[in-house]
């Protein structure tokens, strides 16, 4: 019955969701006031999609195996928490799920939103709607999560055991959260191109969706690239995967909205490439779904036989793009555009931002999609992968990272004080460490050794706009802008170091015997059988030194019964200058093991400035809200004082 | 600047933007694409050494050597028509065997492939990309000599 009703709850809600299309019409039209029962009806429709949610948890947490989704996917000795993360672990399971994050995202705007005139919401609620029906459309059409099977079968077909891994269990929904928090922004630019008021309460109506939306995308990608690093067991942290370029790219186009809506809240200025970026941040989330859920990177002949999905998720991309790019062409044109800057100054700075960011979103995309594109067209096969971009985006991202450190300083509308005399000691730190990669690695690689460069001096450029004023007065925002771009500097330095001091060891070594690897001599003690509730394993003992003290490191060799899989895990050993990471091969007939072993210094520096661009995020977040809640309060005030 | 002449500046620095990215794309995709051939099509010559490619096939049944280190081999891909033979240094994908499809990543030196990066069906349902229609061709072939 449970899952029966999670199929009800779902038909409510796209029914609900069809009559909160309709009303749009009639509101743009009529100007009907229909904005309260707009919000109820959004939000009856949000806790629909969350109990229809609910019932798949509960199906998967039983391990009911009538429900074809959880036999397929699930099996009855796996641990708890897999078997309800299991249910987004699979095809129908996310679709749910982003929908859901869909319709609860409106829900939310009804309930709280207040900066928008009615009109705009009820538009852009709308819109919400809109884009959740196509997706009610396809769950209840083409991926119905709920099928039962009968007879019902004993046992499940389990789950693929790369994904049980508690890294990976909540990385999808940290992914989606960002995803589908820009259908926000996407809706808000609908409803106020319907209504034509795009102004700076709209940007600032968007501006915590999209600024929530980044941080859960930046906090993904980071965790989803740690998780590449110590699961995949290849000493890598991107590969430059069409999966991965799936959550890049919706970063990218936010990262250039959450920069133009700035300019559009504090200036009215970039309407309409407000606008433009938020319709193209939604959509590249689209075209992550749809590379992700459609199957056509497994092959665009995958793609072919079984199309129904694919197809569908095509349409819906090309329908929603295209509407909103139809609207754009058709109203963009007849916004006014707002103050006027010079070209040296804060709103041209954000330009260049967006431009530079725009090309490399650009690239990624053409590189992403090319070899589908070839394929589908002559049937050829290729692949893109790192040597493609790593050439093409890396110097771009060096070339934006440098310009990083002039943007924040220059003020808005015009800048007339010689700015670039501030940037005079970050530009010297930068070049002395240009002349020392020269002196101590002469044979260092080109990319490396200029992300050294311009690491080093955005470290201090990055700050500049604490100094020379009270650090403690300058605003929240201010301080998540210079954590977030410190971020950038951190991580930076963390790629480059590990592109260029890595040091990487494979060797067979016999028990007893001693490898090594960069400063450290690693002994592989013994090999011994062991095993997990779902796997058994062969794990090695090792025992790492460099002068002082013993570390001890344990690589395994996982197999798993159902379905058969071997992963490796490799054990991993952080200090504050690197990681050791080392991983266990095959046997060899001489009696001894396949060792991989990496010292990597100051890789960890990846993701830490990963971390610090979200907490920066987070510290813009919550100043927005601080000042928003003391606006409110003294608002309160007033109008007591007033009426008292 | 006035807003028209504003508006004007931004209208063509997005389409730059654009046409940039087009442009350094092509230029990127031209010279890194890496192609996916067969033993069949490296043997008619279609590839060249040192170009950046994929190579695809079944690992031929007893042609994997392990060289003295023990962590280099040695082994021939075929698709039936051809063989080339590849060299690898690291550590295989866990359902890397002979008789079952692979796909290597890497570049022809003299005539024998070396690969930089093994890619096996991670599991056993999933086959590489590149080998859905060879796999398929396979099956059919072996049904046909029944």
């Amino acid at each position: 019955m449970i899952a029966e009703a999670g199929l009800a709850a779902l038909w409510l809600a796209a029914g609900l969701a069809a009559l909160q299309f309709l009303f749009m019409f009639v509101e743009v039209r009529r100007n009907a006031a229909l904005a309260r029962p707009m919000r109820s009806i959004a939000v009856v429709q949000g806790v629909l999609t969350i109990v229809a949610f609910a019932m798949l948890l509960i199906v998967f947490a039983r391990s009911d195996m009538s429900v074809k989704l959880v036999f397929e996917n699930s099996s009855a000795v796996k641990p708890f928490v897999y078997k309800v993360a299991g249910a987004w672990g699979n095809h129908e399971g996310s679709m749910l799920m982003w929908v859901t994050i869909l319709s609860a995202a409106g829900a939310f705007v009804a309930l709280f939103s207040r900066r928008t005139s009615e009109r705009t919401l009820v538009a852009a609620l709308g819109a919400q709607a809109a884009l959740a029906l196509g997706f009610y459309a396809f769950l209840l059409i083409a991926s119905n999560p709920f099928a039962r099977l009968w007879p019902a079968p004993i046992d499940g077909q389990g789950m693929n055991p790369l994904l049980q891994d508690p890294g990976l269990a909540f990385h999808p929904p940290t992914l989606y959260l960002g995803y589908v928090g820009l259908s926000v922004a996407f809706s808000l630019a609908v409803g106020a191109l319907l209504t034509g008021e795009v102004d700076s309460r709209l940007a600032r109506a968007m501006r915590p969706w999209v600024l929530g939306a980044w941080i859960l995308l930046t906090l993904g990608i980071t965790a989803g690239s740690y998780w590449a690093y110590y699961e995949l067991g290849w000493g890598g942290y991107w590969f430059w995967d069409p999966v991965e370029n799936a959550s890049l790219m919706p970063w990218l186009a936010a990262t250039a909205l959450l920069h133009s809506i700035n300019v559009l809240a504090a200036r009215g200025a970039l309407k309409a490439w407000t606008m433009m970026l938020a319709v193209i941040a939604f959509s590249m989330s689209m075209v992550g779904t749809f590379l992700v859920r459609s199957g056509i990177l497994t092959s665009v002949h995958a793609f072919a036989i079984d199309p129904q999905r694919g197809t569908f998720l095509l349409a819906l991309l090309a329908i929603y793009v295209g509407a909103a790019f139809v609207l754009f062409a058709w109203r963009g044109a007849t916004l006014k555009e707002g103050a006027p800057f010079e070209l040296v100054s804060r709103e041209s700075g954000l330009v260049v931002n967006n431009l530079l960011l725009t090309v490399v979103l650009g690239v990624v995309f053409v590189g992403t999609l090319y070899p589908l594109f070839v394929e589908a067209v002559s049937g050829e096969k290729l692949s893109v992968g790192a040597p493609y971009f790593n050439a093409v985006a890396g110097p771009l991202a060096l070339i934006l990272a440098a310009l990083v450190g002039i943007g924040p300083l220059l003020a808005w509308r015009r800048e007339g004080r010689p700015v670039l005399r501030q940037l005079q000691v970050p530009a010297l730190v930068g070049v002395v460490a240009l002349v020392i990669t020269i002196i101590i690695a002469p044979t260092m690689h080109i990319l490396p050794r200029l992300g050294f460069t311009v690491g080093i001096y955005l470290l201090g450029a990055s700050i500049l706009p604490l100094v020379r004023r009270n650090p403690l007065r300058a605003p929240l925002a201010t301080w998540g802008m210079v954590l977030a771009h410190f971020g950038i500097a951190v991580a930076l330095l963390g790629m480059a170091a590990n592109a260029a001091f890595t040091s990487e060891r494979l060797a067979v070594a016999q028990p007893g015997e001693i490898l090594n690897v960069g400063p450290w001599q690693v002994q592989l003690q013994d090999v011994t059988p062991t095993a997990g509730k779902n796997w058994t394993a062969v794990e090695a003992e090792l025992h790492a030194t460099r002068g002082a003290g013993i570390v001890t490191l344990k690589p395994q060799s996982r197999y798993f019964t159902d379905p058969p899989t071997e992963t490796s895990e490799s054990a991993i050993q952080t200090f504050w200058n690197g990681q050791l990471y080392t991983v266990i091969g095959k046997p060899d007939p001489s009696g001894g093991w396949q060792l991989r072993l990496w010292w990597k210094p100051f890789v960890t520096l990846i993701w830490a400035g990963g971390a610090l661009i979200a907490l920066g995020g987070a510290l813009a977040m919550l100043g927005r809200l601080w000042r928003l809640r003391r606006r409110r309060e003294a608002g309160a005030e007033w109008r007591k004082a007033r009426y008292a | 600047m006035k807003p028209k002449n504003q508006r004007l500046v931004l209208v063509s620095a997005a389409i730059v933007a654009v046409l940039v990215a087009v442009l350094l794309a092509m230029w990127g995709l031209r010279n890194q694409a890496s192609y996916f051939y067969t033993p069949a099509d490296i043997a008619a010559g279609k590839a060249h050494d040192g170009e950046a490619m994929r190579l695809g096939g079944m690992v031929e049944r007893g042609s994997i050597r392990r060289a003295p280190d023990g962590v280099t081999i040695r082994f021939t891909v075929t698709d039936g028509k051809a063989q080339t033979p590849v060299l690898f240094r690291g550590i295989v994908p866990d359902l890397f065997r002979e008789g079952s499809g692979a796909v290597a990543e890497g570049r022809l030196e003299h005539g024998t492939f070396v690969a930089d990066t093994i890619l096996a069906k991670h599991d056993e349902r999933y086959m590489p990309p590149q080998l859905g229609n060879l796999a398929a061709e396979h099956r059919a072939g072996k049904t046909l000599e029944k």
